[in-house]
């Protein structure tokens, strides 16, 4: 396989990997979000921690590996990415670490107190990551102000608060409402009666917003200019960023669009799922099926907009990372592949195992006499 | 404090935190499984409801470990940017296959290991508990794969083009052969800590003359798995002293405060108070030849003193210095395929040329004394090592006898006759803690300055990132995991002193009890 091919099916890895986190993990964050709503008493939320219970910690696997996968297939952009979003990245930590415990100990202990400050931390925990990942996605498209110097020494000049401008913040609420929606359809599928109910009634709610919120921050990045490639950049070059040249125009981000109008499938499943999952939420599997397939185009569509740029830099746009120079080395990314291709199916199939053993909706009576159950 | 500390204090503080629960969750699976192999093969509902017990106080470990193991992956990203940068392309790999195949594993199958008791045949479970031992044990090798080569960086290759390493034999680093002593070494030290955990919980339920069935037979099993796992830990210790002196020399100089090359055999220092600012060793008590056969495994190699390794030191820094002008040149004339085979000829000690970036940035012009003082910065915290490892081996030789005299009692049925055993068993509870945490100073605070042995001094491999940023997240760091120790340690105890029988929600199986009678 030769080094641009390795790249384009990394590149597209990434993306897989991205989306694997967030159908898998999304319908926790977002199950997680909808938590005071849909739960209103003690057993009614521990049905709801116990219908994500058995899945969250490999679904979370996700992310992690997602991780390692840009550290050994893209280290440059993770190096970047990882330390220059730094104060973001440590929220987003503090919430995979403070979830999990929230989930685990939450009911070892029958005082209220301590229930009730796990729910809120549940909470939280599943807000403040959506909005982050969203946050960052939208930060790509502004460009980030980074430069490198002769060492390929990474320079960031930004903070946490830089981060937080209006069209970040927008694509922030459009991941909110995105893992909402699919935490909605999740929990319609794995609970009964009045929980199942509420959740149901959440879903047109969450469709709604989300297919606002997208259509809106399509329209605003019209407005914003793009980055794109001057003259020609060997797709099979050293990964060394400082070799290029990149401008900005207006309206840029919809170059691969105009140039390959298939690509419009993307936004418009997304849409079309939010829809599907919205008129026919009572088929729960079905509704489901409808939100996941939400989550994957629309990161599908940030995605193809961005390609080729992984990580453009609005202060010295030539040391923007591409796909074409912020790889591994073609032997790492030849002996990933390998790993992936191997792995990967196995990983799938045993996951595919969980969900068979523990399929069927969660039960108030199963929790409450289940010492087991979270 | 600078970026550099913080960073380094960062790390130190969160791995060796994360390092409190992985060692338990590494034994306690196999004990699981032990104890699991047992229900199946006899049906009888004790060894099930054992399980059902110790599987609560895995679990309550275990989250712990996984929150503070994704703090430890993204790190190296937020605060070590140009350590990634420079190295990912090696280390990154182990890290992701790491993910892929072994905490995917655990991770999920824990899920079924707690909801699948009344989903899953007797066999089926099984499976599960050993998909989650196995997950860890894995996931422990893949880290160990990376850390050794941080240790002994073999199959790699700079490349002027990308200004980093790259992979050039990754079969080399598959096959390091310090990961192989370090893995058997890591995970047997958590078998003992997993050992430790269910003999001293059990003997504190005999001291109370509480849940005696459960105690007894929980501590037989730990009693000899713990015996073989100690042996192991020292045995294999023993190897990665070996394999460390073949390319980290100056770690074992250190540890042994060993000053000046000794004709060979080597003595082996047992005690003394080592003087780091004269180089010199007080009131030692010296045990002749047993250092240079342990680490050379011969009677005539010598094995050199700190002193000799400075000087070595003195002349890579000078052919690094080489190898950078050389680089230097050769970004300014990329084509040039004389400059290529100069940089070659030296680029071997490359990094040893970075450790002068201390002291200046145009390090092309750096004086005699920078280079001295250079030279003298590769000797690692002398009095520390020397103690850390004195008092870890010295945890390791009380666990053989204390898992020793467990395992003869256990023979003879009489684990619940000595209170002074079960005092010692219940109080030595805290040390396998403690000697996994000493290995880990001496590992990896023995391997300062460097944060890739030889390639990349520690303090070059930070984020380019403020120091403020640095601090902010330490000190959230330290809050969160203070306040998290204490609800983790709170429920252990809580449902250690509630017992086995409110834990699993029933009273504990008979002994003589057949599964089926009950079901």
């Amino acid at each position: 396989m030769s080094y641009e091919l390795l790249r384009l099916v990394w590149w597209a890895l990434l993306g897989i990997l991205l989306i694997g986190f967030a159908i898998a993990d999304g319908f926790d964050l977002g199950s997680a979000m909808l938590l005071p709503y849909v739960a209103r008493n003690d057993l009614e939320r521990r049905v709801v921690i116990n219908a994500i219970g058995p899945f969250w910690e490999g679904n979370q696997v996700w992310f992690v590996l997602g991780g390692g996968a840009i550290f050994a297939a893209w280290p440059a952009l993770y190096a970047a990415s990882f330390s220059g979003f730094y104060l973001a990245m440590f929220l987003v930590l503090a919430a995979l670490i403070f979830r999990p415990l929230s989930i685990v100990y939450r009911s070892k202990l029958p005082n209220p107190r301590w229930r009730s400050w796990w729910d809120w931390t549940l909470f939280v925990t599943g807000v403040v990551p959506s909005l982050v990942f969203g946050v960052a996605f939208g930060n790509l498209f502004l460009g980030v102000p980074f430069a490198f110097d002769g060492d390929l020494r990474f320079h960031a000049d930004f903070s946490l608060f830089s981060l937080l401008t209006p069209f970040a913040l927008l694509a922030g609420l459009v991941s909110v409402a995105m893992l909402a929606l699919h935490g909605a359809t999740w929990l319609s599928l794995k609970t009964e009666s009045v929980i199942g109910h509420r959740a149901r009634l959440a879903i047109p709610v969450a469709a709604a917003a989300f297919a606002l919120l997208f259509v809106g921050s399509g329209l605003w990045l019209r407005a914003l200019d793009g980055f794109s490639i001057m003259g020609t950049l060997p797709h099979d070059g050293p990964s060394n960023p400082e070799l290029k040249t990149v401008v900005q125009e207006g309206g840029g981000w919809f170059a691969n669009y105009k140039a390959q109008p298939l690509l419009w499938l993307a936004p418009v499943l997304a849409l079309g799922g939010a829809a599907v999952a919205s008129v026919w939420r009572t088929q729960r599997i079905l509704a489901f099926i409808a939100s996941a397939l939400t989550c994957a185009t629309t990161i599908a569509t940030a995605g193809l907009a961005l390609f080729p740029f992984l990580l453009p830099s609005s202060s010295q746009p030539n040391a923007s990372l591409t796909v074409w120079d912020a790889s591994s080395s073609k032997l790492t990314l030849e002996i990933m592949l390998g790993a992936v291709v191997i792995l990967l199916p196995i990983v799938l199939v045993y996951t595919g195992w969980l969900y068979r053993v523990m399929r069927g909706p969660v039960k108030p009576d199963d929790v409450a006499h289940d010492p087991g159950a979270y | 404090m600078d970026i550099v500390a913080l960073s380094r204090l960062q790390f130190a503080l969160t791995a060796l935190y994360h390092f409190l629960f992985v060692p338990l969750t590494l034994g306690l699976s196999l004990i699981l499984v032990i104890m699991e192999c047992v229900y199946v093969m006899t049906g009888r509902a004790i060894w099930r409801d054992m399980v059902k017990f110790w599987g609560t106080l895995f679990g309550i470990n275990f989250a712990m470990g996984v929150a503070t193991g994704i703090t430890m992956e993204f790190q190296f990203g937020t605060n070590w940017a140009y350590y990634a940068h420079y190295v990912g392309d090696v280390f990154g790999a182990p890290l992701a296959i790491e993910g892929l195949m072994a905490f995917f594993l655990e991770a999920t199958l824990v899920g079924l290991f707690f909801f699948g008791w009344n989903r899953l045949s007797k066999v089926a479970h099984l499976i599960v508990t050993a998909g989650v031992a196995i997950g860890s044990n894995f996931s422990a090798l893949w880290i160990l794969i990376a850390n050794a080569w941080m240790q002994f960086p073999v199959g790699a290759k700079f490349n002027p083009d990308t200004m980093r390493m790259e992979v050039a034999d990754f079969m080399a680093v598959l096959f390091n052969p310090v990961a192989q002593a370090k893995f058997v070494h890591t995970v047997a030290a958590g078998y003992v800590t997993g050992s430790m955990f269910v003999v001293s919980v059990s003997a504190l339920y005999l001291l109370q003359k509480r849940f005696r069935p459960l105690a007894l037979r929980s501590m037989t099993v730990a009693a000899s798995f713990g015996l073989a796992s100690a042996l192991c830990v020292v045995v294999l210790g023993d190897e990665s002293g070996y394999t460390a002196s073949a390319n980290q020399r100056m770690k074992i100089a250190a540890i042994e405060a060993m000053w000046d090359t000794e004709p060979a055999p080597a003595s082996f220092t047992l005690v003394g108070l080592p003087d780091a600012p004269h180089h010199r060793t007080d009131d030692a008590v010296r045990i002749p030849w047993v250092l240079g056969l342990i680490t050379t495994r011969s009677a005539d190699q010598q094995v050199p003193g700190i002193n000799d390794l400075v000087k070595l030191a003195d002349r890579k820094i000078r052919n690094g210095l080489i190898a950078y002008g050389t680089l230097d040149k050769l970004r300014r004339d990329r084509g040039n395929a004389e400059l290529r085979r100069e940089l070659d000829a030296h680029v071997a000690d490359l990094g040893y040329a970075l450790l002068l970036k201390r002291y200046r940035p145009d390090i092309e012009h750096a004086t005699d004394a920078e280079i001295a003082r250079a030279a003298e910065s590769t000797v690692p915290d002398v009095p520390v090592l020397f103690w850390s490892f004195r008092l870890m081996v010295a945890c390791g030789f009380w666990f053989i006898a204390l898992f020793g005299a467990a395992f003869y009692l256990s023979a003879r049925r009489r684990l619940d006759r000595h209170r002074l055993f079960l005092y010692a068993a219940l109080l030595s509870l805290p040390l396998p803690w403690l000697a996994a945490e000493l290995g880990w100073v001496v590992a990896e605070y023995g391997r300062q300055p460097w944060v890739i042995e030889g390639v990349l001094p520690t303090f070059l491999g930070v984020s380019g990132t403020s120091a403020g940023n640095v601090l902010l997240s330490l000190i959230g760091f330290v809050v969160f995991y203070s306040g998290l120790a204490v609800a983790d340690l709170y429920l252990l105890v809580k449902y250690i002193r509630l017992g086995p029988d409110a834990t699993i929600g029933h009273p504990v199986a008979a002994p003589g009890l057949v599964s089926e009678v009950v079901a």
